[in-house]
């Protein structure tokens, strides 16, 4: 069992949550993930690692609640005690002093590339920082990028909040007027992922991204997070999660991910009114 | 009862195991196998000669005193039969449902020779499902405690056995496990039907009762490397990752949606429960009406396909590149999934997966094949026949045609030599790994094997361990 020290919401549907873990807290490096279980019955569910804290010995996740198993999550409070956390798995992010390295959040992926934009930076980088959501209250982890980065710039689909248009927009931006940009991890919805990757190959920017297809065991037993990168197939839990983006196939990943939808949306409905009282309930009191 | 002649002993038949009856049980995941009553299995061990040199034992990877324990259950002595076994076998419950016997000690057995073999498996199950719906699991005696710590890398045959043998001997043990359930393959592999849940549950209680120490969600490699447990001192460790790495067939279309490793299915269907959707979270393909294709011919294969029948398929079929002679598969369980329904379509081949626009399995293109010379392995060689592809049109495929070993602990410990296929290479005789105080055994080291070789190599690892506990400056 694992025990939540703390959870908030940080927008809507987002929470964050500091886990007591002390061994993965000391190990975790950035980019790397755990596999959570919330109760006995649950999936097993796997979460890039947002934060560690290794004197602390707890790590964060955040999370955003879109299926049954995420929003079941979010229901979860401080004091409360997760049945499984298994990590750190996978790769960490490979990091060096690239130069200028953009790290871009789409989403909740703003939280997912935090750790790597703060290693980033600690490597030496000048680093920037694109958070993209789609409205303002969305904006997630804008106030810790500004303490990490030494640029952020914020863009809301709906133009409520920062630059009106999508990360890539600023993104082309900043290419356009000149910035010299040596390496770029892109983190959010494959859309968007692939989105970047396509306006950067042309430039032959390297480009990262982190992938999170449906996992099972995260450990390379069962093959369910297969991917195809440079046209071979890749476990993403092992070989992964980071993969050279201009290499990636989006559109098999995307459809990989469908996989599940007419379950998922099962699973929603069996999913306890009496949770989501609690849960809207919860909203409401943080907001 | 006086005792019985020879003659008389080999005029018994070999008893029938009663099991639930096909039309009923491929609707549901209840046992097959319903097990010996107490009348049949002193009828059966009463069909045993009790041999003065049983070479029945010699078929034993871990040396059961096969006709002893026998001898036992044909005086009504059960209890008796089940201590026997246990000093040879941690885990009898899940060996007498899953060991090849009729590869092994049975295929050695004398009465065999003309009629049939004592149905020695059988007994093993009979004997300890007795001893654990009558008394509990009874703990064996452990030797006083030696103040030696090891640890045990994967919880599966070749863990258990091994943490069994050395927890008796007075050493503490504590077992790592990567999932979050103890029992590796026996826990997300085999399904159900065949091993139920509960048993590997019991036989891990008593192991707990031991004194062994369990835990779950360490991935070795990554959570600790196998250096780091030495410095968190562990005077040795063993390692029994099992063959945890899936073969695809590298064939196009392999990525569709409804193509899954066997491992996965098993894994989504056993470990987490997805037959019991959405009481539990995890999913499985909807098998619903469907046609379902097997690829493989082993063990494994036929647990898929029978879990998808199982799960509703309408059509279920094994498709296999030999004949059905060269199928690796255990007799019984070809012969259980035939009384099914399951279709076999032998000697034919995937070329490749047909998929939709959406990215979902639509078919199969196959090919079918003639044996030709035999190949390395000793059987006769699949070769294609031109001119013979056909369609078939599946919604889900399960590629069940081995795993390979993991790479997690060879990579991360680098002083652990493997060979090109990444299995650990070990002494033979001693399952010692090139990297001092490190041995190593089961899947990891043969490649995709069965439980009860694994847990041999686990026993011999265990007596290597405990010699080496002893005077560790001997490596
Ligand atoms: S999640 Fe099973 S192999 Fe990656």
């Amino acid at each position: 069992m694992y025990k939540i020290i703390s959870a908030d919401f940080l927008a809507p549907d987002i929470k964050r949550f500091i886990i007591s873990a002390p061994k993965i807290a000391r190990k975790r490096k950035a980019g790397q993930f755990v596999i959570v279980r919330t109760t006995e019955h649950g999936e097993r569910i796997p979460l890039t690692i947002a934060d560690s804290n290794s004197t602390e010995g707890t790590i964060t996740i955040i999370v955003q609640g879109i299926g049954k198993s995420t929003k079941e999550i979010n229901s979860f409070n401080s004091g409360d005690y997760f049945t499984d956390v298994v990590g750190p798995l996978g790769h960490p992010s490979h990091i060096e002093n690239f130069g200028t390295a953009v790290s871009i959040g789409g989403g909740v992926g703003a939280a997912i590339s935090f750790p790597t934009a703060v290693a980033l930076k600690e490597a030496g980088n000048h680093t920037i920082s694109i958070i993209g959501a789609k409205t303002k209250e969305l904006v997630i982890l804008e106030k810790e990028m500004r303490d990490v980065c030494d640029e952020v710039y914020v863009t809301t689909d709906d133009g409520s909040y920062g630059e009106h248009g999508f990360v890539t927009t600023k993104l082309k931006n900043l290419i356009d007027s000149g910035t010299k940009i040596d390496f770029i991890l892109a983190i959010g919805p494959l859309p968007m992922m692939r989105a970047v990757a396509e306006l950067t190959r042309p430039y032959g920017i390297k480009t990262v991204v982190s992938l999170n297809p449906v996992m099972v065991d995260g450990t390379g037993m069962c093959g369910g997070c297969r991917a195809t990168v440079d046209n071979k197939t890749v476990f993403v839990c092992v070989d992964g999660p980071e993969f050279d983006a201009h290499l990636v196939d989006f559109d098999t990943l995307m459809k990989r991910n469908n996989t599940y939808r007419d379950f998922e949306k099962t699973a929603l409905e069996h999913f306890s009114c009496h949770t989501h009282q609690m849960f809207d309930a919860a909203v409401k009191e943080q907001n | 009862m006086p005792e019985l002649t020879k003659k008389e002993r080999m005029k018994i038949p070999r008893q029938v195991m009663p099991e639930q009856n096909p039309e009923e049980r491929r609707s549901n995941f209840k046992e097959v196998n319903l097990g010996f009553t107490e009348e049949l299995a002193v009828m059966e061990a009463n069909r045993c000669l009790q041999c003065p040199k049983p070479v029945c034992v010699e078929g034993c990877p871990v040396g059961v005193q096969i006709r002893d324990f026998i001898k036992l259950v044909s005086e009504g002595d059960f209890l008796g039969a089940a201590a026997k076994i246990k000093e040879d076998n941690v885990l009898p419950a899940v060996c007498g449902r899953v060991c090849p016997q009729e590869e092994q000690c049975e295929v050695k057995c004398v009465t065999g020779v003309k009629g049939e073999p004592v149905a020695i498996g059988r007994l093993e199950r009979f004997v300890a499902d007795y001893e654990r719906t009558h008394t509990g699991i009874r703990t064996a005696t452990v030797g006083a405690p030696t103040g030696k710590k090891v640890a045990i890398v994967g919880s599966g045959p070749a863990g258990l056995s091994c943490a069994g043998d050395l927890v008796q001997r007075g050493h503490s043990v504590t077992v790592f496990e990567a999932l979050h359930e103890i029992g590796g393959v026996l826990i997300y592999g085999i399904p159900e039907f065949r091993l139920p849940k509960e048993i590997v549950k019991a036989e891990v209680e008593a192991l707990k009762n031991l004194g062994v120490e369990f835990k779950t969600n360490n991935v070795i490699g990554f959570s600790d490397t196998v250096d780091e447990l030495m410095g968190e001192g562990y005077d040795a460790i063993f390692i029994g990752v099992g063959a945890g790495l899936p073969y695809f067939m590298n064939i196009p279309g392999e990525n569709y949606n409804g193509v899954y490793s066997a491992n996965e299915f098993l894994t989504r269907v056993n470990l987490m429960k997805a037959y019991r959707f959405p009481e539990f979270d995890t999913p499985v393909f909807d098998c619903k009406g469907k046609n379902v294709a097997v690829f493989g011919g082993g063990n494994t294969a036929m647990d898929a396909v029978r879990t998808s029948k199982r799960l509703g398929a309408k059509n279920a079929f094994i498709v296999y590149r030999r004949s059905e002679v060269e199928m690796p598969a255990r007799v019984e369980e070809v012969h259980h999934a035939k009384e099914e329904g399951i279709e076999f379509i032998m000697l034919t081949n995937p070329l490749e997966f047909i998929g939709d626009e959406q990215g979902w399995l639509r078919g199969a293109k196959l090919q079918k094949m003639e044996l030709g010379e035999p190949d390395a392995s000793g059987r006769r060689r699949p070769v294609p026949i031109q001119g013979s592809e056909y369609i078939m049109d599946l919604d889900m495929a399960v590629i069940a045609i081995g795993n390979g070993s993991n790479p997690m602990i060879q990579k991360t410990t680098p002083d652990i030599t493997h060979n090109k296929r990444g299995n650990i290479v070990v002494d033979e005789n001693t399952m010692k790994t090139s990297k001092k105080g490190v041995f190593a055994g089961g899947d990891i080291v043969t490649g995709g094997a069965t439980v009860i070789l694994a847990m041999g190599a686990g026993r011999k690892a265990a007596g290597a361990i405990d010699e080496y506990l002893k005077d560790p400056s001997v490596w």
